[in-house]
């Protein structure tokens, strides 16, 4: 029985959601239009929209939090689906080095600044991790749009990316277990055990992850859609259960998922990860008062002016190891500049908990700042390294 | 066959590419969905593409049709050159040639021009080692061995002009 009350109610919620979806949808095709990923626009809209915007709301968040979390799991399978078993091995056997460089340079700044201010050590984690991660999605779409996939330094640039959701995997059960706040030598321990078992599922999903294939591929797209995100959620939420964090459940679904069904899986499924994810986008950027960012605003330009030259210093070291000229290699770094939905991901993970939520302004100042940056200062890279050469 | 590199782009597919002997680098990217882009890197930065053409599967093949037609014909021409003092050529019969509607007995091919009638190619398939009454009938095309002056002769006995 449906009451005259509830019909009402999820009128206006279905209007609510409808029209925050439709204006990210023509922000999406504006962004794209000037070439930018639609991230910034997402979190611009959740501000206008949140907690203290300039719209009140209205809007019961119980189930789009739950679209959130699901938008997450999501971001983390796709990613876990773009690389094959193969393709990790070898980028971490090739580019160690270069990985490690990437992970001490650019998470550096953000532990430091965290200190810095006072802020506790789980925090410091966290920002290190918003600072480190480049964002796979929006380098991607930038070296597609830039037709630069062919160039010399792209397999350089990827295999950095596939080192960082390497890292990923190993730094969300440690961040899990850190935000959970356990004293240290119980802490000591439940990392030490979220690790093995991240570690086992990683064994299991490079070891069989061509059975579990087999098993998914179906002929049917709908058996294929709902199987594979069944089965994912099934994983993340044991995850979750384990201390894990759902991320890397999904993420390591996502890489035991090879040969012909991950090209059609990604088909299926992103799509619907674009749906969740930029609920959970509109969402993170819902929770922020907008007037907690100006006090905010001159550490995160602060980070984000140092985020862009460690990112540009990993490149240029990088391509230097691979003996490319000046051009490539500040084609490289600024190309890795850009910040996105893993630095929010990671930000995320602190809503809610005794982290200090100054991190989440934070993050997202940076993220609007970096996610614009990047694409653009990498569209100009070869006249600044035109005007380097010069110099000299 | 030129030296190609193969490389391997995680999350995109896999790259090829070899030096062409006037210094241009070119390559094909296959996405693991398919789609082929032609690249061809510049020749003052070898690091970046100057041109990159995204191909539908349709078009590559297109483009690979054009690029491996003219190459079967540099074959050819290379196996007219191989045995030294032996020609092969492909000889279509014109309608008004001298020999146009004789056997090969009545023209006396083999007697007159040394030169040895291997196959007719006819629009129906071909006839290999044709005997004294075949018939060297206007359109179809003959396959004939022999020396260059041999075969000389024999086209302008098949050919007008």
């Amino acid at each position: 029985m449906v009451s005259a009350a509830t019909t009402g109610d999820t009128a206006v919620v279905f209007i609510e959601i409808g029209l925050i979806l439709f204006v990210l949808g023509l922000l999406a095709r504006l962004s794209d239009r000037i070439g930018l990923s639609p991230i910034p626009a997402y979190l611009i809209v959740g501000l206008a929209f949140g907690s203290g915007g300039f719209i009140g709301p209205t809007l019961s968040t119980e189930f789009l939090d739950v679209a959130g979390e699901i938008g997450v799991v999501l971001l983390l399978f796709t990613l876990g689906l773009e690389y094959t078993p193969k393709e990790l091995s070898k980028g971490l056997r090739t580019n160690a080095v270069t990985g490690l460089i990437d992970l001490v340079v650019n998470a550096a700044p953000g532990v430091l600044l965290a200190l810095f201010l006072g802020w506790s050590i789980p925090t410091a984690v966290l920002l290190g991790g918003v600072t480190y991660i480049s964002s796979s999605g929006v380098v991607a779409k930038v070296l597609r749009d830039l037709k630069r996939l062919g160039n010399r330094e792209t397999p350089v640039i990827l295999s950095v990316l596939v080192i960082e959701d390497l890292v990923m995997a190993l730094y969300l059960p440690i961040v899990a277990v850190m935000i959970a706040g356990s004293d240290l030598r119980s802490g000591a321990l439940a990392v030490v055990i979220a690790l093995a078992i991240a570690g086992l599922l990683l064994l299991i999903a490079v070891r069989f992850g061509h059975r579990i294939s087999r098993v998914m591929n179906t002929r049917s797209d709908e058996s294929l859609l709902l199987g594979v995100v069944g089965l994912t959620l099934v994983i993340a939420g044991i995850a979750q259960e384990l201390d894990v964090s759902a991320a890397v459940g999904a993420f390591l679904v996502g890489i035991s998922i090879s040969g012909p069904v991950q090209e059609r899986a990604s088909s299926l499924i992103e799509p619907l990860r674009d749906l969740f994810a930029a609920i959970f986008f509109v969402l993170f950027a819902f929770r922020i008062d907008p007037g907690s960012m100006p006090p905010v605003l001159l550490p995160a330009l602060a980070l984000a002016t140092v985020g862009i030259a460690s990112k540009v210093l990993t490149g240029w070291w990088a391509g230097r190891r691979h003996g490319f000229a000046t051009r490539a290699r500040i084609r490289a770094g600024t190309a890795l500049i850009a910040r996105g939905e893993f630095s929010i991901v990671i930000a995320g993970l602190a809503v809610g908990t005794t982290i200090d939520q100054r991190l989440l302004p934070l993050t997202a100042t940076y993220v609007l700042l970096l996610a614009v940056a990047g694409p653009v200062l990498t569209r100009f890279a070869d006249s600044f390294a035109n005007a380097i050469s010069s110099d000299r | 066959m030129a030296d190609i590199q193969e490389t391997h782009l995680p999350g995109i597919g896999i790259r090829f590419d070899f030096p062409t002997s006037d210094g241009t680098r070119v390559g094909v990217l296959v996405h693991k969905t398919g789609r082929r882009e032609l690249l061809v890197y510049r020749q003052d930065d070898p690091d970046e593409c100057a041109i990159s053409i995204e191909l539908e599967s349709d078009e590559a093949r297109t483009l690979a049709e054009m690029l491996g037609a003219s190459r079967i014909i540099e074959q050819l021409d290379n196996l007219r050159q191989e045995v030294e003092g032996l020609s092969i050529d492909w000889i279509t019969i014109d309608e008004s040639a001298e020999w146009a509607n004789r056997t090969l007995g009545e023209a006396a091919v083999h007697t007159r021009t040394g030169v040895s009638i291997v196959a007719i190619i006819t629009a129906n398939g071909s006839i290999a080692a044709p005997g004294a009454n075949e018939l060297l009938q206007p359109g179809t095309k003959v396959v004939a061995v022999g020396s260059d002056e041999g075969i000389e002769t024999l086209t302008a006995h098949l050919r007008v002009n």
